[in-house]
């Protein structure tokens, strides 16, 4: 088990799961993306994915591209995501994912991509336009390596590509729980409750949700059934509203979720 | 096997789907739903019948000798796809795709464009089919192309401005895909050039290819032989597919496609793909594009709207890989003295983008003299870009076009023209 599975399994056997927040590397600069991150650390979540920005992210909602747009036009460069690492790691002790786009990681070289994540401390990667039919490098990279590597199930998959997501996934796998993008939901879809019943049935042991979560009662209902929680769009809000302050206010409330309900 | 046999998803290394496991289910049902209606007659009759009483085909071929005389004395036969209604090829793939979405039980349709020529023609096919259509267009070129939008929204469309990113063509497609992750039980995107996740370059193409099918045809009945080369300007690289994909295995038939160079494929401004761009993954497929360092993608640039795209299709990197197709850079100006010659000569306004396939057939011609046989797409008409062209070419009565409503719709900038 992969250490990143080991947390959100300890997580989940504390009776609760695993918070995981996303904040993009970069935004508003590197420095306050790295106190960020950290400050996420320090307010109860668990795992981190950083972002790395990238000029046509078809699968963020507007909060998230307007954040990454910006740190573009800062100058973010891609070995700004291994720093950014290597930093938050060195600092919190909390596995940190990185969340990219699959063009960045072929343009690098998915090899020497890899190898410069392993050297920052980072656990792996979370792929949103990468279909584990599409990733024989990354496959045989991160087995070398030993990298997680974070595919995504969505409610419209059938039983045989959920099935081939979980075997694919190692740390965890991603379940979209909507039919959407990135950002924050009033209702967080039913569609997420029988898509993790639907990946445990073809043996998923380590399904965490994402998409459109942003209150402490959403996680709460999420790790009712899954073993993870992913919150991004709120958090990137936060930031841009009230800085790191915020965030560690922000990834504190949301943290509360993860404690079952009390009884009355 | 043949050339003409490579269906995808990859041609060579080229193609595939990178996209966001959400629409893999919607891609499986179209790419079905496709090989279904391929080899249905019913569906074959549905869209025979469409081209010969709406588009307007067979479109005719037309030999221009004095425009020939420019060009080294070459014989020079045009496609006419500006002949179509909506006056390009565009027509040719929104009524195929419209029959597939309407075989699907969609009833949304959606489209990204760039000048307008697509979006024109995807709402023109939902008009027809009594469906709900919302364009896609980048902020940009809204403003650069209001006459566009308003030709739009008078077929009943939705015209959505993109405000992210570059606000160009390639945000439209990201945006359209958004859409089409977030409505994909009712919605069809109707994609409109040989670029993007399979099936959408093997099907844009087959929708495009009765181009080479009637013009290989009518050139042999009109010469006797085949042409020595056939040439088109390539953007995404539909109109270039359609026409070549019938000559792939004549190996005496040579393919030219012709990019956009802006003002040079050796400056920063230009829109080269091939030319000047490395492999990578954008929208959808691995293919040439035009990237940074990081594989950031870098924004492109032409005076022609529809060839302003930093992607091309996967199949033309193929050809292109394989050596089968050349593909060179033509820039702005000589787009725009072609567009010029032409008109003069033949009384044939061509669309700019298309006038940067007769610059490359001038050079072309002359290479290879009066011996030989040249077969042009033109692939759409310039109506739409009268007013890139009066201002080019300083021909425009500014202080007339000052006092007249065309003015209060486009006080700014003036633009350019079709989708390639």
């Amino acid at each position: 088990m992969s250490r990143l599975a080991a947390v959100i399994a300890s997580r989940k056997s504390e009776g609760g799961g695993a918070l995981i927040g996303y904040l993009p590397v970069g935004y508003p600069d590197l420095e306050t993306s790295i106190e960020a991150a950290v400050a996420m650390a320090e307010n109860g979540v668990d795992a981190i994915e950083l972002g790395l920005p990238y000029s046509d992210p078809v699968m963020d909602g507007v909060v998230i591209q307007k954040a990454t747009q910006a740190a573009l036009a800062g100058g973010f460069r891609l070995r700004h995501g291994f720093e950014a690492v290597a930093a938050i790691t060195a600092r919190v002790d909390r596995p940190v994912l990185l969340m990219t786009y699959w063009n960045p990681v072929v343009q690098f070289g998915v090899d020497r991509f890899a190898d410069e994540l392993v050297a920052a401390g980072g656990a792996g990667l979370i792929t949103p336009d990468l279909i584990p039919d599409e990733a024989a490098d990354w496959l045989a990279t991160s087995d070398r390596t030993d990298l997680d590597r974070v595919f995504l199930a969505a409610p419209s998959s059938t039983d045989e590509r959920l099935k081939q997501a979980v075997e694919k996934s190692r740390g965890f796998v991603y379940a979209v729980s909507t039919m959407g993008i990135t950002g924050a939901r009033a209702d967080v879809d039913s569609a997420a409750r029988g898509l993790v019943a639907r990946l445990r049935t073809v043996g998923a042991t380590s399904a965490c949700v994402g998409l459109g979560i942003s209150t402490p009662q959403q996680v709460r209902e999420v790790l009712e059934y899954a073993d993870g929680a992913i919150v991004g769009s709120l958090l990137v809000s936060a930031l841009a509203t009230g800085g790191v302050d915020a965030v560690a206010a922000a990834a504190a409330l949301l943290a509360t979720g993860k404690s079952p309900a009390r009884a009355h | 096997m043949a050339l003409r046999d490579e269906v995808g998803p990859y041609f060579g290394e080229y193609g595939g789907r990178f996209v966001p496991e959400s629409l893999i289910a919607a891609l499986d049902e179209l790419d079905a739903a496709y090989q279904a209606a391929k080899v249905d007659p019913v569906f074959r009759e549905e869209l025979a019948t469409l081209h010969k009483t709406y588009t307007g085909r067979p479109s005719i071929i037309t030999e221009v000798p004095r425009f020939a005389e420019h060009a080294g004395g070459a014989r020079i036969i045009l496609k006419r796809e500006d002949l179509n209604h909506t006056g390009s090829h565009k027509i040719n793939n929104v009524l195929g795709q419209a029959l597939i979405a309407r075989r699907l039980g969609k009833t949304r349709l959606i489209a990204e464009t760039g000048a307008g020529q697509h979006g024109v023609a995807a709402a023109t096919a939902a008009a027809l089919f009594g469906m709900e259509c919302v364009v896609y267009m980048g902020e940009v070129d809204t403003e650069r192309q209001a006459l566009n939008v308003a030709r739009m929204r008078l077929l009943g469309a939705t015209v959505i401005p993109v405000k992210t990113g570059s606000r160009t063509l390639k945000d439209a497609i990201n945006d359209a895909l958004r859409d089409w992750v977030a409505n994909v039980d009712t919605t069809h995107y109707l994609l409109g050039t040989v670029a993007g996740p399979h099936p959408f370059p093997v099907m844009v193409r087959d929708f495009h290819k009765l181009i080479g099918e009637e013009a290989r045809a009518q050139v042999l009945e009109l010469t006797g032989a085949l042409p020595d080369a056939v040439t088109a300007c390539v953007g995404g690289g539909s109109n270039a597919m359609g026409i070549f994909h019938a000559f792939l295995d004549d190996p005496s038939v040579k393919l030219y496609g012709y990019e956009a160079a802006g003002d040079g494929h050796l400056t920063e401004r230009h829109a080269a793909t091939i030319t000047r761009g490395r492999p990578g993954v954008l929208h959808g497929a691995r293919s040439y594009l035009l990237q940074d360092e990081d594989g950031q993608t870098i924004e492109s640039h032409s005076i022609s709207a529809g060839l302003d795209y930093p992607g091309v299709g996967p199949e033309h990197a193929w050809l292109a890989d394989i050596g089968r197709a050349s593909y060179l850079p033509i820039t702005d100006d000589e787009a725009m003295q072609a567009l010029r010659l032409l008109s003069r000569t033949e009384g044939i306004i061509p669309a700019i983008e298309s006038a940067h396939a007769l610059a490359g057939t001038i050079k072309l011609g002359q290479e290879l003299g009066s011996g030989a046989t040249i077969l042009v797409n033109l692939s759409g008409r310039g109506d739409k870009d009268m007013e890139t062209a009066g201002k080019y070419f300083d021909i425009l009565d500014a202080a007339a076009l000052a006092d007249s409503d065309l003015a209060e719709i486009r006080p700014d900038e003036l633009g350019t023209g079709a989708s390639e």
